[in-house]
């Protein structure tokens, strides 16, 4: 990065200054390091929320700012989380074997240990046998490297089969959530190799690091997902400063007249997904150690309903709408559903927020999208001045993810 | 000379109506050339055949010295090729500077990877701003394309064409909702581009054509139906059947 694309971008450096100063008051205010003000498990709900907003941010950069709803990504995100699940079970089962086997008189073989992982973990699905897909599960850096690969991998063979054919729009929608069903549904099998819907569990124990309790392990996590996020937001707001920006917004709101540029529309497509798909990755890999578990349901269809919604609230094409739609929503979500909230009564009727949030939400998503479609990023808008150009209702472009008329900044 | 672009035979049927039929066409390096016909005529799907957009039945389009055959590219090799085109409604991204829209047509390497790297250059700048000036958009550098009048949107346009370097430059109703004073100026700029490459100007507006005073060709039906100078076509009974006559 250089300095002039950081003038360029204040943002980046308010960003990176907030998130610094946020993480220093966690920190302070956590059971391991400090003053104790803030609990274990609040510190691990932190830390999975800034994995949020990284893919949130992931989010943006591919609908956002290249207009591609996608419903894929939290395919991506699992698949990060099982990539760096399986060293975790498998390293942590291997030290819990050893130990066990160590009572016998002659040492074990390394046949027997991995004997006894595989019975250990495959028990649940009546298997004892050490699936092909975890041949690496035994090896940190590989399986750091896969959480990079796999999810890098489907996400280009995915894109270069749609992009190639010029499936855009919803039908591209809907094939990223066909692809993200079909990855759940097979994943739910109890054959596939990851348990099935047990999927993986115990993720927050981490192997060589017993000796270091929940309370600092759940810090390092939080230190770790903050790192990732602001090296994102860092990436992300490099990617789109320059020309490579001007592009994928080209083709967010004209894909056809890009080409008679003579830019190569698809493989720009493909280049911004298999970028946001490892992200995402990634994000994910720093998320379901914190959570402690993940199995196939992650993967739903809601999360990445949910996803869009965050950035449709944040304000999507700003980068840092799409961080605060998702910290706004995933935090006010979790103290409604958790029932902290207290319940409202009116009278005739106790509105439990258990189950009206996702109502609430629902319909907040509508009057955001028709009201105020720059969502919450709109209110720094109207603060620095900007409104919006007046194009009598018209669309920035003729794409299917073109920037609508309000969204747009003047 | 030998002809930059040799379309020869082509022919487009969409649903059963031939829109292009046995279609041949022929421009130098460095020529201009009207396109006239009546609405539906075929000129602007012979316009989508050459740039790739639309794909032939049967034909060939030949470009370039060593007569590469553009049928089997892709809109963004032919484009890199060396085939500008300007659309009959004006297409600017509008949610972008003028600036910003003219670096993105700089001509440069358009690969992701390069594009990603690349950044503007003090060169790159002051090409923005001379080819803004020429456009007479010198003014209106960082404003959004979306706030332009359609008269502005048409000459970014054409700016952005100029940033490409193209060899052949193809024109599709560059007149249309502009000032006469503007048209003057359109003329001008097109007749001094056919200077060093090729220009093919697709136009409705006789007098914008006769100013052109260039070769002309005229179809009708998806044919050419008679080609030669201004005087000399609008001479010929049939173009006089098909074309004025009507009007
Ligand atoms: N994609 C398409 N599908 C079906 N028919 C088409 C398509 N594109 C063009 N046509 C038809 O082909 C014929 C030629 O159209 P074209 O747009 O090339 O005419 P034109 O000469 O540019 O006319 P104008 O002067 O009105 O711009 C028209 O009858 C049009 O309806
Ligand atoms: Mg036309």
């Amino acid at each position: 990065m250089t300095p002039g694309s950081l003038s360029r971008n204040p943002s980046v450096l308010i960003f990176l200054a907030t998130l610094a100063l946020f993480t220093l008051a966690v920190t302070f205010l956590s059971e391991a390091a400090g003053a104790g003000l803030i609990s274990t498990s609040f510190v691990k709900t932190l830390g999975k929320t800034l994995c949020l907003c990284l893919i949130a941010l992931a989010m943006d950069l591919i609908w956002g700012f290249a207009g591609i709803l996608s419903l894929g990504h939290f395919a991506f995100f699992a698949l990060g989380g099982y990539m760096i699940g399986m060293w975790l079970m498998y390293a942590r089962t291997e030290v819990i074997v050893v130990e066990a086997l160590a009572g016998a008189g002659l040492p074990p073989t390394p046949q027997e240990i991995r004997d006894g992982i595989a019975s250990q973990i495959f028990g649940v699905v009546g298997g004892s046998d050490l699936p092909a897909i975890w041949a690496f599960a035994g090896s940190l850096p590989a399986q750091l490297a896969l959480v990079v690969l796999v999810p890098g991998t489907l996400a280009l063979v995915f894109g270069w089969l749609a992009f190639r054919s010029r499936v855009t729009g919803v039908y591209l929608s809907i094939l990223t959530q066909a692809m993200t069903l079909a990855l759940a549904l097979y994943l739910f099998q109890n054959d596939s190799g990851l348990r099935g819907n047990n999927g993986l569990s115990g993720l927050q124990n981490i192997p060589g690091a017993e000796a270091v309790g929940q309370d600092w392990l759940s810090v390092w996590f939080f230190w770790a997902s903050a790192a990732a996020l602001g090296l994102g937001y860092a990436l992300a707001a490099w990617v789109v400063s320059g020309k490579f920006g001007s592009v994928i917004r080209a083709i967010r709101d004209d894909e056809a007249r890009v080409r008679f540029l003579g830019y190569p529309v698809e493989v720009y497509k493909l280049t911004v997904f298999t970028l946001t798909a490892v992200i995402t990755a990634i994000a994910g890999a720093l998320y379901y150690p914190q959570a402690g578990i993940i199995n196939p349901a992650e993967m739903a269809p809601i999360a990445s309903i949910y996803l869009a919604v965050w950035v449709a609230i944040g304000g999507r094409g700003r980068l840092y709408g799409a961080v605060i739609g998702a910290v706004f929503v995933s935090l006010l979500s979790s103290w409604f559903t958790g029932g902290r909230a207290p319940d409202l009564n009116l009278g005739f009727y106790t509105v439990k927020w258990v189950d009206w949030w996702q109502i609430v939400l629902g319909l907040s998503f509508v009057l955001v999208t028709l009201y105020a479609p720059r969502g919450i990023g709109g209110l720094f808008d109207l603060i620095a001045g900007l409104r919006a150009p007046d194009r009598r209702g018209a669309a920035l472009g003729p794409g299917d993810g073109a920037l609508r008329e309000q969204e747009a900044k003047e | 000379m030998s002809a930059l672009l040799e379309v020869s035979g082509i022919s487009v049927t969409f649903d059963g109506f031939r829109a292009i039929n046995n279609l041949s066409f022929e421009i130098g390096p460095a020529e201009l050339r009207a396109v006239i016909g009546p609405n539906g005529a075929g000129k602007t799907t012979f316009m989508d055949i050459v740039t790739g957009k639309t794909r032939p039945d049967s034909g060939k389009v030949l470009f370039g010295e060593r007569s590469v055959n553009l049928l089997g590219m892709t809109e963004a090799q032919i484009a890199r090729a060396g085939v500008g085109r300007k659309f009959q409604r004006p297409t600017v991204f509008e949610d972008q500077s003028v600036a910003e829209n003219l670096m993105m047509a700089l001509k440069a390497d358009r690969g992701p990877f390069a594009v990603l790297r690349w950044r503007p250059r003090p060169e790159h700048h002051a090409r923005v701003a001379e080819l803004a000036s020429e456009v007479g958009l010198a003014d209106h550098l960082p404003r959004k394309a979306g706030e332009l009048s359609h008269g502005q949107k048409q000459w970014l346009e054409i700016g952005m064409l100029l940033a490409q370097e193209p060899r052949l430059l193809l024109v599709d109703e560059p007149a249309a909702g502009m000032t006469l004073a503007e048209r003057e100026h359109t003329t001008r700029l097109l007749v001094d581009l056919a200077k060093t490459r090729a220009v093919v100007v697709v136009e409705h507006d006789m007098d914008f054509v006769r100013r052109l005073a260039c070769k002309v060709t005229v179809l009708h039906e998806g044919a050419v139906l008679a080609e030669g100078s201004l005087d000399h076509v609008t001479r010929n009974p049939a173009v006089i059947e098909v074309y004025l006559g009507r009007g």
